[in-house]
């Protein structure tokens, strides 16, 4: 008898723990070095890649530019950032991400860098299905004082569009306001990277903060 | 002032007008960048073959009078560099930094690199 009613006093308190655990809202992002920045302009370094994948960086560094363009900033070229790294021998994104913030300023003459890590790139078998999923987290660091602005992470899979309101607001905005070209790619993880990349860098609550040329710059409070 | 920065102010004001008629719209034309970036980096397909299909883009983008992304220019400037004609990377360089002041201390560097 004692322990029944233990028992019942036990799950009640998880219960309780887990009512009281979503009515709290998550913690919000502490934004005070990032408002002390506002950065105009973003260099994003080659993506550091722990998955196996070898073509995970191409996929998800093609990406980076439009949520980060979209959301205000100027974004440095890609494909000549990662040559101008080769020509000076860089060719590893350990090496590139070793460099210090005031050598890329010198180079670049970026206010922020982005350091990109890859945690999970392309299929995961089950029995039932292959699923692609990409994840990826991401730190913004001030290239004039070498202070972390922001961080996050964010992940994507092939399986969520199969229910409906899965891709959430993020998804919904990429897909009505950005009219690119995406169907000549034909490999099933590249449009994976592409949503991944948006959701970590659209600007959006707890996230990037919007950029000088966005319209919403400091619409945040 | 110049050129690209009032058509950079026209983009914007269409997108302001554009903001009340409840549709976001975007603040540049995308067409075909980052998939020809991704084919840049799996070196899938020549800089010819990217110069043609990257300029048919700015044509379009031109037409409608929206502004190209940033790196859209510099990448184009670097594919002709690629094949030997620095005479047409280099006004793509110059375009890059117009449109976007934010890329003038890179772009000054890659064009004194390119006008030796």
């Amino acid at each position: 008898m004692m322990r029944k009613i233990f028992f019942k006093l036990g799950i009640l308190c998880c219960a309780v723990a887990l009512v009281t655990g979503c009515a709290s809202p998550p913690k919000p992002y502490d934004y005070t070095a990032f408002k002390a920045s506002r950065p105009h302009s973003i260099l994003v370094l080659p993506p550091l890649n722990d998955s196996p994948e070898v073509a995970a960086p191409y996929g998800v560094y093609a990406q980076v530019t439009l949520p980060l363009a979209e959301s205000g900033y100027y974004v440095f070229p890609v494909t000549l950032v990662d040559e101008t790294f080769k020509q000076n021998g860089l060719t590893a994104a350990g090496d590139i991400h070793a460099v210090a913030p005031a050598k890329l300023r010198e180079i670049f003459g970026a206010d922020a860098a982005l350091y990109i890590t890859i945690t999970k790139y392309g299929a995961v078998y089950t029995v039932l299905s292959s699923e692609v999923i990409v994840s990826a987290k991401a730190r913004l660091v001030d290239l004039k004082t070498g202070n972390l602005l922001w961080e996050g992470k964010a992940s994507a899979s092939s399986e969520e569009g199969k229910n409906n309101n899965a891709g959430g607001i993020i998804g919904m905005l990429v897909t009505a306001v950005v009219n690119q070209v995406i169907n000549n790619v034909t490999d099933s993880s590249y449009p994976v990277a592409g949503t991944a990349s948006s959701r970590l860098l659209f600007a959006h609550p707890n996230g990037m903060l919007y950029g000088p040329r966005s319209p919403s710059y400091q619409s945040e409070q | 002032m110049n050129m690209a920065y009032k058509l950079l102010a026209l983009a914007a004001g269409m997108a302001l007008l554009g903001g009340c008629a409840t549709k976001q719209t975007s603040l540049y034309q995308w067409e075909n960048y980052q998939p020809e970036v991704y084919e840049y980096f799996k070196a899938k397909t020549g800089p010819e073959e990217q110069i043609a299909k990257l300029e048919e883009s700015l044509e379009k983008i031109r037409a409608k009078g929206h502004v190209p992304p940033p790196g859209f220019h510099a990448h184009l400037g670097m594919l002709y560099a690629q094949v030997g004609s620095a005479d047409k990377a280099i006004p793509e360089f110059k375009t890059e930094k117009e449109l976007f002041p934010e890329s003038a201390t890179y772009m000054d560097r890659l064009l004194s690199k390119y006008s030796k």
